[in-house]
C-alpha cells in the first residue's frame, strides 16, 4: 500500500521538533550565525527532544528503534527553524548511528549508551575532504595495516566539534574501499586546526579541519571490526538526511517569502496577488513535494532494505541539492532589495541552500 | 497507516499485464497510426474491452468502492480506485499516448457524472459501459472562445417548458473522442458527450451546467477532426449543436440557478480527480522516452555511473540522472494526490502540483532525449520524435500548466480566484 500519512506518534514528534524549531532555533538563528556561537542551552534543549536517543534500544541506553522515516520527519521539521543548529544538535549521531547499524557488539557496547545517557557530548565524524573531486567513494585519506594497528593518513575538512570531541569516526579509503575509524581524541598525530573553518554559511556551527599524520588505531577500532562494514548504507543515510535537511531549509524559505509577498504592497495589490510573484512560489512548493516525496520512498527503502534504497538515497540528495538552491534563491528575488539585506534570514537560506553541494557527510539518520 | 511506498499487488499486476499489452499490441502499431491519422485501432478497442469486461470493469473510471465487486463479507482493504487507474494509464501510455486515448469507456464524460450526478443519472449513464460492444464517452467544455477561461463558455441551454426539455445552442471544439462517443459506428455501443452550457448568461459561472447528451442527438454534428502535432489517434472533435433537445433528467446539478457556483464547481471538482490522472499518462511517455534512452546508451556501451558526485559526471549521466530525478518524484506526486482522491482527502492544491510537474517533465524528458539522441532521435524511424510529440499536449489539455501554478498558488496563498486573477 502507498501512505502519506506519518504515525500519531511521529506526528507528535513533528510537532515536539517544530516548537523547538521555531520558538528556540530559529529564533536564534541570526544572532548565532552573526556571533559565529550557539549557547550551549540551545543545543541542550535540542538534544533533550531525544531524536537519538530514541534511535537506540534500551540494551544500549537509548528508549526506541531506528526508522530513516521518522528521522527524516524530524529533520526537515527541525532545518526548518536553522540549519546550523539542526546540524549542531544532531553531531553525535554521525558517530553514533554509524556505529549502531555497522558497529559490531563491542563497539555498541563501549560507545553507545555513554553516547546517549545524560548530556549532548562532543562526538563527531570526518568525512569531508578539501578538494574539488571529493568523493565520499574514493578518499584521500588512507588507512594501512601495520601490525596490530590501522595507520591513518590524510585531511579532513568540515569536521563540526572536532575540537572538543571525545572521538571522531574518520572514513579513509582502505584496499579501495571507504571504511570508519573510530580515533579517540588526543592520539598522537591527529591534529585538529586551531582556528575554524570558515564557510559561506554556517558560521554558527564550529567546523574544524583535522590532520592524520601515521595516526596508529587498534584494529578492534575499525568500524565493524576486522572485516569492516558497508560504506553504502551509511553514505545512504547521511545522503538522506541531507535531503531531508535541505527540504526543512527550501520550507523555511517557502514560507517566509509566501508570508512577505501577501504582506508586501506594490501597485496597489499585495506583491503575491501578481502572477509573476505567485507562480514563482507555486513552482517553489511544487518542487519542494517533489523531492520531499522522493526522500520519503529513499527513507522508506532504507527502513524496509530495499534492493534500491542505496540508489534512490543518491537520487533524493542530487535532487535536493537542485532544489533547495531554486526555493532559496527565488525567496531572496520575492524580497527584493529587503532579501538581500541580513536582518531578513532568505540570505542566509540561500547561501546554507548552496551549502548542500557539499553538506553530505554532516548529517545522518 | 504509517508512511509506506509499497506498490500493493493489484498496481503491479495491472504495470505486468499492461507492459506485455503495449509491447504486443501497441508498440508494433504505434508508428502507423501516427502516420494514419484518424484512423481507429479497432483490434486493439476490441481487446481492451473485452479484457477489462473480463476482469469486472467496464472502463478505467473508479468504481464507488475502489475495489471493484467486492462482496460485503469481504474484509475491507484501503481503497485503490485511482491509484490503480492511474498506474493503469501510465502503463498504456507508456505504450502509446494516443492508444490510451482509445481505451473504450467513460473517460471524462463518465468522471463528469461520478463528479456531479445523482444516483439515478449513474446508473442510467454508466451500465452501458458493461455491455457487449465498447462504448466511448467524452466531454465538451472548450469552446472557440473559451479555453482555460471556462467561465467565458457560450453554449446555452433553455428549458422548453411544453416538452420538459432543454434546448442546446453552440459550438464545441477540442473535445477529445468526441467522434467515438458521439457519432454511431457498427462496432461501438451507444456513447454520449457531456456538454457544459449556462442556463443563464447573466448568472456567470452560477448559471453553468453540464448536460448528458447522447449519441446521434439531432441537431449535433460533428463539424470536423482536428489535425495535431501527436496523439494522432486519439480524435479530436469540433461539435456544433443547434436546436439540440435533450431529456429534463439529463441535466448534472439543479436545474435553477441559485446564488452559488456549485455546478462549475462539480466540472471543477471532476478536473481535481482527473489532473493527476493526466499527469500520470504523460509520465508514460516520458518513461519510454527514457527507457529507450538508456538501452540506447547501454548498446553504445555508455554506463551511468550513480553514486559519483555531480563534478565527476559526464554531461549525459547527469541528464540521465537529473530525468531519473524529475520522473520519479513526479510519479510519487501522482501517488499521493490520488491516494489522497481514493482516501477522500481534499486534494486540490495535490491534484494540481502533480500536474505542473508531470507536465514539465513529461515535455522536458521527452525533449531532452530527442536532443541526447542526436540524429537517431529526430529521425522516424525511431518513436523518440514521437513522444515528444505526443507528451507536449500533456502540459496544455486538462488545465495549462499555467492555470494549474494559478490553482497551486491560489491554494498556498489562501486566495480567491478575485484576489488572484
Amino acid at each position: 500500500m502507498y501512505s502519506f500519512d506519518p504515525t500519531e506518534e511521529q506526528q507528535m514528534l513533528i510537532d515536539a521538533v517544530n516548537k523547538y524549531a521555531v520558538n528556540d532555533l530559529r529564533a536564534a538563528a541570526h544572532e548565532a550565525e552573526e556571533g559565529r556561537k550557539l549557547p550551549n542551552k540551545l543545543i541542550s534543549k535540542g538534544w533533550e527532544l531525544g531524536l537519538l536517543q530514541a534511535s537506540i534500544s534500551e540494551a544500549y541506553g537509548g528508549f526506541g528503534e531506528r526508522s530513516v522515516v521518522t528521522g527524516v520527519l524530524a529533520l526537515e521539521e527541525m532545518a526548518f527553524g536553522d540549519l546550523a543548529g539542526t546540524m549542531a544538535v544532531l553531531t553525535p549521531s554521525l558517530f553514533a548511528i554509524p556505529i549502531l547499524t555497522a558497529g559490531n557488539e563491542e563497539q555498541k557496547q563501549t560507545y553507545l549508551s555513554k553516547l546517549v545517557e545524560g548530556e549532548w557530548r562532543p562526538y563527531t565524524a570526518a568525512l569531508i575532504e578539501f578538494s574539488f573531486d571529493f568523493d565520499p567513494n574514493a578518499l584521500k585519506t588512507t588507512a594501512t595495516i601495520n601490525a596490530d594497528a590501522y595507520v591513518l593518513n590524510g585531511e579532513k575538512a568540515y569536521v563540526p566539534f572536532a575540537k572538543d570531541a571525545e572521538a571522531i569516526l574518520v572514513y579513509a579509503t582502505l584496499d579501495g574501499q571507504t571504511q570508519g575509524f573510530l580515533v579517540p581524541k588526543n592520539v598522537p598525530g591527529l591534529t585538529i586546526s586551531d582556528e575554524r573553518e570558515k564557510l559561506m554559511s554556517l558560521n554558527a556551527l564550529p567546523i574544524y579541519r583535522v590532520k592524520l599524520d601515521n595516526v596508529n588505531v587498534p584494529l578492534a577500532n575499525r568500524l565493524g571490526g576486522v572485516s569492516g562494514h558497508d560504506f553504502d548504507l551509511i553514505l545512504a543515510s547521511m545522503r538522506v538526511a541531507s535531503a531531508a535537511l535541505a527540504v526543512g531549509v527550501a520550507n523555511a524559505a517557502f514560507e517566509y517569502s509566501k508570508n512577505y509577498a501577501k504582506e508586501r504592497e506594490a501597485f496597489g495589490v499585495k506583491i503575491a496577488q501578481k502572477q509573476a510573484i505567485a507562480f514563482m512560489l507555486a513552482e517553489m512548493r511544487t518542487e519542494i513535494e517533489a523531492i520531499r516525496l522522493l526522500t520519503w520512498e529513499a527513507a522508506w527503502k532504507l527502513d524496509n532494505n530495499r534492493e534500491d534504497a542505496v540508489n534512490e538515497a543518491y537520487l533524493a540528495s542530487t535532487g535536493a541539492v537542485d532544489m533547495v538552491m531554486m526555493v532559496t534563491d527565488r525567496a531572496v528575488q520575492i524580497l527584493g532589495g529587503h532579501g538581500y539585506i541580513r536582518e531578513h534570514p532568505v540570505e542566509m537560506w540561500m547561501r546554507n541552500g548552496r551549502g548542500f553541494a557539499m553538506f553530505t557527510g554532516l548529517a545522518i539518520v | 497507516m504509517p508512511i509506506e511506498f509499497e506498490a500493493p499487488k493489484p498496481i503491479t499486476q495491472a504495470q505486468f499485464m499492461l507492459r506485455t499489452v503495449g509491447e504486443e499490441m501497441i508498440r508494433p502499431k504505434s508508428r502507423y497510426f501516427d502516420e494514419h491519422e484518424h484512423e481507429i485501432p479497432w483490434d486493439y478497442i476490441e481487446f481492451m474491452h473485452m479484457a477489462m469486461k473480463s476482469m469486472g470493469g467496464s472502463s478505467l473510471a473508479p468504481r464507488e468502492n475502489g475495489n471493484g465487486k467486492d462482496g460485503e463479507d469481504k474484509p475491507k482493504r484501503p481503497p485503490l480506485g485511482y491509484q490503480l487507474i492511474a498506474t493503469q494509464i501510465e502503463s498504456l501510455a507508456w505504450g502509446d499516448l494516443g492508444f490510451y486515448h482509445c481505451l473504450p469507456g467513460g473517460g471524462l464524460g463518465a468522471a463528469a457524472i461520478h463528479a456531479a450526478g445523482t444516483a439515478e443519472q449513474k446508473e442510467k449513464f454508466l451500465a452501458r459501459f458493461m455491455d457487449d460492444k465498447p462504448t466511448f464517452a467524452a466531454m465538451c467544455i472548450t469552446e472557440p472562445g473559451a479555453g482555460s477561461d471556462n467561465s467565458a463558455i457560450r453554449t446555452r441551454a433553455v428549458l422548453d417548458e411544453k416538452t420538459k426539455e432543454w434546448v442546446i445552442n453552440g459550438e464545441k471544439i477540442f473535445v477529445t473522442g468526441g467522434d467515438k462517443s458521439f457519432t454511431e459506428y457498427e462496432k461501438l455501443g451507444k456513447g454520449f458527450i457531456v456538454v457544459w452550457a449556462t442556463i443563464d448568461p447573466s448568472a456567470g459561472r452560477a448559471g453553468m451546467r453540464a448536460f448528458v447528451v447522447e449519441g446521434g442527438t439531432p441537431g449535433v454534428r460533428m463539424v470536423k477532426l482536428e489535425h495535431k502535432l501527436g496523439i494522432r489517434c486519439s480524435d479530436t472533435a469540433a461539435i456544433s449543436l443547434v436546436e439540440a433537445r435533450v431529456p429534463f433528467q439529463n441535466i448534472l446539478g439543479s436545474p435553477t440557478v441559485e446564488a452559488s457556483t456549485k455546478g462549475f464547481k462539480g466540472a471543477m471538482a471532476t478536473f481535481d480527480a482527473t489532473r493527476p490522472l493526466v499527469a500520470a499518462s504523460g509520465l508514460g511517455v516520458a518513461r519510454a522516452a527514457l527507457e529507450f534512452l538508456k538501452e540506447k546508451l547501454a548498446e553504445n556501451g555508455i554506463q551511468i555511473r550513480y553514486g559519483l558526485p555531480r563534478q565527476k559526471l559526464t554531461s549525459i549521466e547527469r541528464d540521465v540522472i537529473d530525468m531519473e530525478i524529475m520522473l520519479k518524484s513526479a510519479w510519487l506526486m501522482v501517488i499521493k494526490a490520488t491516494w489522497m482522491a481514493d482516501n477522500k482527502k481534499p486534494n486540490a492544491l495535490e491534484a494540481s502540483m502533480s500536474k505542473v510537474k508531470g507536465g514539465d517533465v513529461c515535455t522536458k524528458i521527452t525533449q531532452k532525449v530527442v536532443e541526447i539522441l542526436g540524429p537517431l532521435g529526430y529521425s522516424r524511424e525511431f518513436l523518440a520524435e514521437k513522444w515528444m510529440r505526443d507528451a507536449r499536449i500533456t502540459d496544455i489539455y486538462e488545465g495549462t500548466g499555467q492555470i494549474n501554478r494559478l490553482v497551486v498558488a491560489r491554494q498556498i496563498l489562501g486566495y480567491s480566484g478575485s484576489e488572484l486573477r
